[in-house]
């Protein structure tokens, strides 16, 4: 009996320091770890993930406070990114509902003032001053910074549209 | 199965044979459908670049013209079947299994049909290469077997890699589809004629021509339509689905595989369909463009199955009216064969230059039954044509892993279907490689948007701070400028005010 | 508007229910000549195995909600139940029939995850479960006593028998072949002397001797695998590999030393070989996928039946050598997996 309890306590014993030395010696600083999530982030500081700017959620994302699907524009792609990093394993299934959001122009209220250009992150929106603006599909991310700024509410954010292109089939349904 | 299937299954161990339903059409000859009220004529008829409009709303265009160009190195023009008056240029339902709508330009034929001048060749075989490869891009002919890869492109892999053989398809594996045997009986010279012809541009010195042994007709016709050309062998095929996929096809007539992932161009070898060679001995010698094709409107739920001559752009709708319309108890509209076609959402889409074939389907003859658990019993594996095993495939993409799906050949899938076919569970295992290609193909889209998102702030932060750099440089400038200006004065001042004291005198 | 359904819009009629309904008619001549054989007892064993068998796949479906009475028909359970009975002796309680099927129901294939889930085949976990803890009550077997001679019972005595487990009259009790030389052999005695003692019409091919239910009417087994063969349910790759892994080792030991090795024909024809090489060997959910993985598997069997049979201490060893390469399956399959076309060096010279 004593035996056992001793043998099992000493075991225990060179585990937990086994583990407390790898702990030290194989720690990764937290700032190398939030500064590679950051590189992942599209950096476009959109806040669209409620966190100050892409850093703030590459901090939160090391913390494990955020969960990697975190990232509208990033999409399922960055999201299994993430996890591959943090070495988590993630459900996307979730994520293929959120449809991808697009900005959009409604051509009679705008007033071609340039505030939606100056405060596009990715420079998706073209136009000049006294110019009907339009959106790029390809550069928007849908992080609706261009919607706070209109003053008319010209802009607005609608679903990325499906065409022949993006359309895939869904997943089959099973009984 | 019965003792028979049991030795060809040595011979060739993939496969299945689905039953034909070829007698519905097989005896009917092709004949030509009126043209329709109104043409529908999508932009993307063909696999690359959709083509760059060339007409406008309101414009009158003659049979023959332009109405849209090639628009890259991958693209075929497209030609106004009739003429008419161009009525919108706008997005309307396509043949494609979501419903959605696409670009395509709407004509109204007028009935008078005027033609553009063509400029047809007597003896197109005279012609030199590069001049027939040009001939049938400007046709706007594609690969007629329902893959709708533009012709004329397949005819320039000659230039990068040796062709030795030109392989002419004339398998039409698919159930129902009598189209192709039709063409090859009917108008056997034109298919050889093609055939050579594109040996010709491709620089091929021997054309096989393999034709399934279920159309004896088919076979003896082509063999008397090639009996004075030793280049042109004929070769019976088995009977069996999907011979008629490319790689099968190379496979089973020269002995060697295509590389994966790769073109038959580089082991030597360039695959036609027979009507593709129909099409392009046509468009040579009369110089008209493609702008119709041979259609088979077949399946239980027709009133008089028939082979059509329809231009492109005619609507379903018309050519099931034309054919006596649909019998009760219509399941399921097909474009194309049942085992590789898509369901048509609806029959206001038009005919287009890939649609093999139009079938209404009956509850019977579609697939009944739920789906239910894999039972293991291999029946895929056993006859997947590529050697893959899409129980586990199916299985992994159920889990969500379909990355790991590619890591045992789902990217080498053909969707050819002969595994859902086969499966006694009745698992829809090709619209799970479909769903899976898909979704990974979508994974890889968001991540180049991502990639390219990031470029651009990256771009605008550096141009911000380019910005508010020069901006504090000119300030300082302009400060600097300000103060030597205020200097200067203040000299100048003092240097007046210096010679003012010493100056004249008031 | 029609929902995007996929391609392929043709089915080539195969189902499950219709695979499984193709092996229990293989397996019908048979079990009629089992009921013939072994009278009574053996209608009622049957009987109970089955309904016992569909009765708790029932439950199990309820309990798991996996689909309701659809999945119930679609056979499985039923066959399950059906092969289980072929390997019983014919005249066990009936609680050996119920207990079996519900190990091979619940347990083998219910808590596995159901249909097409379980590494093991059912059937033969439960005759393996059923023969290490009860093996006196597994190992009673009896001479043929046929129905209308007289010699066994009527369908009433025979009820009693099996629900209440008489003793089987010393008359009727006897040996299967492989159980009297194991018996032999361990008093010392060779084959050369024990087994003509046993008499010809051990191998004769219609089953007038002692064994399972159904294991012993060799001509209808491979009738009815024939059968199977032909309709395609299964492929000639398993049964192929498990008689030549059973015979080519049973040859070369008779060769080397006939007092301690039984002939290959009395291998083949004896205890569950021929039964199992075509329809438990076979079961589609726990053999490998290819061609290859199949042979492999096979032979396997074959080879382990024998080693088992000739150096274990039980008499009969083919349910073991089912699960042992039943355990081997997902590492068969992931070593023979098909050539993928177009991939490796497999290309062959242009034509």
């Amino acid at each position: 009996m004593l035996v056992a309890v001793a043998s099992l306590t000493l075991i225990a014993t060179l585990l937990g320091l086994i583990l407390g030395v790898a702990a030290k010696r194989f720690h990764v600083e937290p700032t190398e770890i939030v500064a590679e999530l950051e590189a992942l982030l599209p950096g476009s500081q959109c806040g669209q993930c409620g966190f100050p700017g892409c850093a703030g959620a590459a901090q939160a994302l090391a913390e494990g406070s955020a969960p990697v699907t975190l990232c509208p524009p990033g999409g399922p792609a960055l999201a299994q990114a993430l996890a591959d990093k943090l070495g988590v394993s993630v459900s996307l299934g979730g994520m293929a509902e959120v449809v991808p959001q697009l900005a959009a122009v409604r051509e009679e209220i705008c007033i071609g003032c340039t505030k939606c250009f100056k405060a596009c992150p990715t420079d998706a929106i073209h136009g000049a001053m006294k110019q009907i603006h339009s959106v790029m599909r390809e550069a928007c991310t849908g992080c609706g910074k261009c919607v706070d700024v209109c003053p008319t509410e010209a802009l607005e954010l609608i679903p990325m549209p499906t065409t022949l292109g993006t359309w895939t089939w869904t997943r089959p349904a099973y009984a | 199965m019965g003792f028979k299937d049991l030795l060809s299954n040595i011979r060739l161990s993939w496969g299945v044979h689905p039953e034909g339903h070829k007698d519905l059409t097989s005896e009917c000859g092709i004949s030509d459908m009126p043209m329709s009220e109104r043409l529908v004529l999508p932009l993307a008829q063909h696999i690359g670049a959709p083509g760059r409009v060339a007409v406008a709303p309101g414009e009158r265009v003659l049979r023959g013209q332009v109405l849209a160009t090639a628009s890259g190195v991958v693209s075929a023009p497209l030609h106004a079947p009739a003429s008419g008056r161009i009525l919108d240029i706008g997005d309307y339902p396509v043949p494609h299994p979501s419903g959605l709508t696409a670009p395509a330009i709407v004509l109204e034929p007028d009935g008078r049909d005027d033609s553009v001048e063509f400029t047809g060749c007597a003896d197109p075989l005279a012609l030199p290469p590069e001049d027939i490869a040009r001939r049938v891009a400007a046709a706007g002919v594609v690969g007629l077997g329902g893959a709708t890869f533009p012709a004329a492109v397949k005819l320039g892999l000659g230039k990068r890699n040796p062709i030795h053989t030109l392989l002419l398809n004339g398998g039409e594996c698919e159930p129902y589809l009598t189209c192709d045997d039709r063409i090859m009986r009917e108008r056997a010279p034109q298919v050889v004629e093609g055939a050579r012809l594109m040996a010709r541009a491709l620089g091929a010195s021997q054309i096989v021509i393999g034709i399934e042994n279920n159309k004896p007709t088919a076979i003896a016709a082509i063999q008397l339509a090639s009996v004075a050309f030793p280049e042109v062998t004929v070769r019976a095929l088995p009977a069996r689905y999907p011979m008629g996929s490319e790689k099968q096809l190379v496979e089973f007539l020269t002995g060697v595989e295509v590389p994966a992932g790769g073109l038959s161009a580089e082991i030597g070898v360039v695959v036609h369909n027979v009507g593709t060679a129909a099409a392009i001995s046509q468009a040579l010698r009369s110089g008209e463009p493609l702008t119709e094709r041979v259609v088979t409107v077949s399946g239980s739920g027709i009133a008089r199955p028939a082979n059509l001559r329809i231009a492109i752009g005619t609507p379903v709708s018309d050519v099931i009216a034309y054919c006596g319309g649909l019998k009760p108890g219509v399941a399921r509209l097909v474009m194309g064969g049942p085992m590789m076609g898509m369901i048509l959402p609806g029959d206001t889409v038009p005919i287009v230059k890939g649609s093999s074939g139009i079938l209404a389907l009956t509850a019977d003859e579609i697939p009944a039954g739920d789906p239910s658990a894999c039972i293991r019993c291999a029946s895929c594996v056993d006859v997947c044509p590529i050697g893959l095993m899409p129980m586990e495939m199916a299985a992994r993409i159920r889990a969500g892993k379909a990355d790991t799906a590619v890591d045992i050949g789902l990217k080498d899938c053909i969707g050819c279907g002969t595994c859902a076919y086969t499966c006694p569970a009745h698992i829809p295992l090709s619209h799970y490689f479909s769903y899976a290609k898909g979704s990974l193909a979508a994974g890889e889209r968001s991540r180049l948007k991502n990639e390219a998102v990031k470029k651009l702030t990256t771009a605008r932060t550096e141009r911000l701070e380019r910005e508010a750099q020069e901006k504090a440089e000119a300030a300082a400038r302009r400060k600097a400028e300000r103060e030597a200006a205020k200097k200067k004065a203040a000299e100048q001042a003092a240097r007046e005010a210096a010679a003012g004291s010493e100056g004249v005198p008031a | 508007m029609m929902a995007a359904t996929h391609s392929p819009h043709a089915h080539g009629g195969k189902s499950i229910r219709g695979v499984m309904t193709a092996v229990m008619l293989a397996l019908t001549p048979v079990t009629l000549w089992g009921f013939y054989l072994f009278g009574w007892t053996a209608v009622w064993i049957w009987t109970l195995t089955v309904s016992s068998a569909l009765l708790f796949e029932l439950v199990c479906l309820n309990l798991a909600r996996r689909g309701g009475p659809a999945s119930l028909l679609d056979g499985s359970a039923a066959l399950a139940g059906w092969l289980l009975a072929l390997t019983l002796p014919p005249w066990a309680p009936w609680w050996i029939a119920v207990l079996g099927s519900f190990i091979a129901i619940a347990i083998a294939k219910h808590a596995y995850g159901g249909l097409g889930q379980n590494p093991f085949n059912p059937a033969m976990v439960a005759r393996v479960a059923l023969l290490v803890s009860f093996p006196l009550e597994m190992t009673q077997w009896v001479s043929p006593t046929p129905l209308f001679s007289g010699t066994g019972l009527g369908p009433i005595d025979a009820l009693e028998h099996v629900l209440f487990g008489e003793a089987i009259p010393d008359a009727l009790t006897s040996a299967t072949l492989l159980g009297h030389v194991k018996a032999e052999a361990s008093r010392g005695l060779d084959l050369l002397a024990s087994v003509p003692a046993l008499g010809p019409g051990l191998a004769d091919g219609i089953g007038r001797h002692a064994g399972s239910l159904g294991e012993t009417g060799t001509w209808l087994i491979l009738a009815g695998g024939l059968f199977l063969l032909f309709r395609g349910i299964i492929s000639w790759h398993i049964p192929l590999a498990v008689l030549t892994g059973l015979a080519v080792p049973a040859a070369i030991g008779h060769a080397i030393d006939p007092a301690h090795h039984l002939s290959a024909l009395h291998h083949l024809t004896a205890g569950a070989a021929l039964l199992g090489a075509f329809f438990i060997a076979t079961d589609l959910v726990t053999s490998p996928a290819t061609a290859p993985g199949r042979l492999v598997y096979g032979l396997g069997i074959g080879l382990l039946t024998w080693t088992i049979r000739s150096f274990a201490g039980f008499p009969e060893g083919f349910a073991f050598a089912v699960l042992l390469m039943n355990a081997c399956v997902p590492v068969i399959d992931r070593f023979t997996r098909p050539r993928i076309y177009g991939h490796g060096a497999a290309q062959r010279s242009a034509a």
